[in-house]
């Protein structure tokens, strides 16, 4: 199914909001995690001076992210870490490939990770010959279905433990079940063999130390950990924006994340990897290779405007509290990020040409900004994007459906706000022919006329222009009701 | 004190009645009240759409007619609004003396009930009426100017009225201006949520301080049929049914 575009948002969401089940478990799902962020965030009496520290941090990283990153490296390097740094996507499965290669892997074992997700990293390993499992729950579902994430936390969120169960029988072979426990387990025994066998394993990073070259990954199943520890070699794929400068600084973030993600004081695990192992007796992965990220961040790092997109954690938070994601869901934004900072950045990363529904994909209601565990303010940039699609972007963009029509009816617009006459001419014009469509005090279903009326009648009854105006009340008794 | 009414073009041209009302509240609370009818829009609709460019000169007229009143606060009956005005200075980022004048007219500028609680620190403005009402909070009033306690304490004290606070009233109603149109059916099943809560609640009026999403969920209500009235909290302030009859 979710293989759509963001070129297609519109009718991507229509489908999605004729689809029963997916609103039952989205509705489900994201109103839990949101009662249960607010709980965890009011369970912390400093918890928007941790939001104004996390903050202050991100924007300092972002300011100096050349030096931070010269220091994660060397300190990474001096413990025995290799570092690869990818322009794209692309050049980043390509050294993921070539890495696999030189060392006959077959098996790779890999831990959920957005931006190897970005990257379409499975499809370039499978294109390579090479057998890719994900061992995060939610992503080996999604991986068994041959579908997307849906979410940045919660990959199969759009799934109901029936389809998941329906999913297991087919995919599986195991006999039909609800229970939530046999179906965790199912997967849990058959992702043990394939640890054991893997010759690789690949990670995400949510946070690269400056300080000390350590990666932190967080996680709640224990497949991290072990796709980390248990196979010879360690390939960890990092955006280039996920380093902080100091190891105390971990305090701060390890208190938002879980929190705002999940509504948990705390992960279940917390893995911080320095280096390679420095004895031969030691455990762990022999190699670690770091591939380092761009993939359009530079570029957003450049605008003083949208650098500010970089410091998201990818907590999903603002996904969780958005009106839009709540009903739609995230396969619907067609991108890999989804929900209200995935209308942020999937422009930035793609360009706006096959993006440019996406900033417009919400109400501008703020809910995002308010959770953003560091505030972000994602109306602001979706409104910074709007301009530049109406002012900036290319032509094709510019002459999209609709936008011609759009831009001509704001000129009309500005020039009746600047001239109080043409004001009032407009509406005396608008009184005099609503009468064409009111009844009964109200407007009802408009099928033909213009489209934003059609639009709006489509399922709401307008309210009609008053007959007479407050100015024309105001001018005839000042203002006396 | 003086005030100077920014009326909205919304409430000017379709919901007058809550202009009317809030010069009858505001004078109630002793306030002089002017308008200039020069005013027109503050230019959130293409602000919001991304047409910056005029935007920004809509914005400008707003300033020029707003510097000239010698009033003492520029009060709105609108959170949306309001928190446009507010915006203005991230229109004049490169033009340091507009930027100067957007701040100034931003400063002045309040909605109405944040007016009547935090400046003029009236909490009963000799309201009543009769009926069971919730409130809605709009968006940019609750999360542009932190407007949350100040309606309910006004609406709490309205005589006769019995206040129920609506199951997440701080969600939003699907309004999002263009995004109604552009996407209707993402908006009405937004909408959808707040319908179901507004019926569950049991009132004869769900009140808010936004006629935008008045309309929005008015439009619905009317297009099912439902008993549920829409009002402005400045209709609701603004009535005595109970005048001389009050607890």
């Amino acid at each position: 199914m979710n293989h759509v575009t963001s070129e297609t948002f519109d009718e991507n969401a229509k489908a999605a909001l004729a689809d029963s089940q997916l609103r039952g478990a989205l509705r489900n799902a994201t109103s839990l995690f949101g009662k249960r962020r607010l709980a965890a965030a009011q369970g912390l009496t400093n918890w928007e001076d941790l939001r104004t520290q996390a903050r202050a941090i991100k924007d300092d990283v972002l300011l100096h992210l050349d030096q931070y990153l010269e220091n994660f490296v060397s300190q990474a390097e001096a413990r025995g870490a290799k570092f690869h740094w990818a322009r794209d996507g692309a050049e980043a499965n390509a050294i993921i490939c070539r890495l696999a290669a030189e060392r006959n892997a077959r098996s790779i074992v890999k831990s959920k990770s957005m931006t190897t997700e970005e990257t379409h990293l499975n499809v370039a390993l499978e294109a390579a010959g090479i057998q890719v499992i994900e061992t995060d729950l939610g992503e080996y579902i999604i991986q068994l279905a041959e579908e997307t994430p849906s979410h940045i936390i919660v990959p199969a969120i759009h799934k109901t433990k029936r389809q998941i169960a329906e999913l297991f029988t087919q995919e599986l072979g195991i006999p039909p079940t609800d229970d939530v426990a046999k179906l965790t387990s199912t997967a849990r025994a058959t992702l043990r063999d394939r640890f054991a066998a893997a010759d690789i394993g690949i990670s995400g990073v949510n946070f690269g130390v400056a300080e000390t070259g350590t990666i932190v990954i967080l996680e709640n199943e224990g497949n991290i950990r072990l796709t980390t520890s248990l196979p010879r070699f360690h390939i960890a794929v990092m955006g280039i924006e996920k380093v902080v400068p100091r190891f105390a600084d971990l305090d701060i973030f390890l208190k938002l994340l879980p929190r705002s993600g999940t509504g948990q004081r705390l992960t279940t695990y917390q893995s911080f990897i320095t280096g390679t192992k420095q004895n031969a007796f030691d455990d762990g992965p022999e190699e670690l290779h770091v591939v380092m990220l761009d993939n359009g961040r530079s570029r957003m790092l450049a605008h003083p405007v949208t650098r500010q997109s970089l410091a998201c954690i990818r907590c999903g938070a603002c996904l969780n509290a958005c009106p839009v994601y709540q009903q739609i869901g995230g396969h619907a934004y067609g991108s890999v990020y989804p929900g209200p900072i995935g209308a942020v950045i999937t422009p930035q990363l793609m360009g706006l040409e096959k993006t440019q529904q996406l900033p417009y994909a919400s109400s501008l209601c703020g809910a995002c900004r308010e959770v953003c565990p560091v505030k972000i303010d994602i109306p602001r940039l979706l409104l910074h994007l709007r301009g530049e699609i109406t002012e900036k972007s290319s032509p094709e963009v510019q002459q999209a459906k609709g936008r011609t029509m759009e831009r001509f009816a704001f000129k009309m617009w500005r020039l009746m706000m600047l001239r109080p006459w043409a004001y009032n001419l407009s509406a005396r014009v608008g009184r005099l022919f609503q009468g064409l469509v009111v009844k009964d005090g109200k407007i009802g279903r408009v099928k033909s006329f213009v489209g934003p009326l059609a639009a709006w009648t489509s399922g709401r009854d307008l309210r009609p222009l008053d007959q007479k105006s407050f100015r024309d009340k105001w001018a005839s008794d000042q203002g006396k009701s | 004190m003086r005030v100077s009414l920014f009326v909205t073009c919304l409430v000017d041209q379709l919901w007058s009645s809550v202009g009317t009302s809030s010069v009858e509240v505001l004078r109630r609370v002793g306030c002089e009240v002017e308008f200039d009818d020069r005013q027109t829009c503050c230019a959130q609709p293409a602000f919001n759409t991304g047409y910056r460019s005029e935007a920004r000169d809509v914005a400008r007229r707003f300033i020029e007619i707003f510097e000239e009143t010698k009033a003492d606060a520029i009060v709105s009956p609108s959170g949306s609004c309001t928190a446009m005005v507010r915006h203005y200075p991230e229109l004049f980022a490169d033009e340091p003396d507009w930027l100067k004048r957007a701040q100034a007219i931003a400063e002045r500028t309040h909605e109405l009930s944040s007016f009547l609680i935090r400046v003029l620190k009236r909490e009963d403005v000799g309201a009543s009426w009769n009926g069971r009402l919730t409130w809605h909070d709009a968006c940019h009033g609750l999360r542009d100017l932190n407007l949350k306690s100040e309606p309910r304490t006004l609406l709490k004290n309205v005589h006769g009225a019995e206040y129920v606070e609506l199951d997440n009233a701080d969600s939003c109603c699907g309004f999002g201006g263009t995004f109604s149109v552009k996407y209707p059916e993402i908006s009405l099943a937004i909408l959808d949520q707040k319908i179901e809560a507004i019926e569950r609640a049991g009132v004869n009026a769900v009140v808010a301080g936004d006629a935008s999403c008045l309309m929005q969920i008015g439009g619905r209500l009317s297009r099912h049929g439902s008993k549920v009235k829409v009002m402005h909290i400045a209709e609701l302030l603004a009535s005595q049914e109970m005048s001389g009859n009050v607890r």
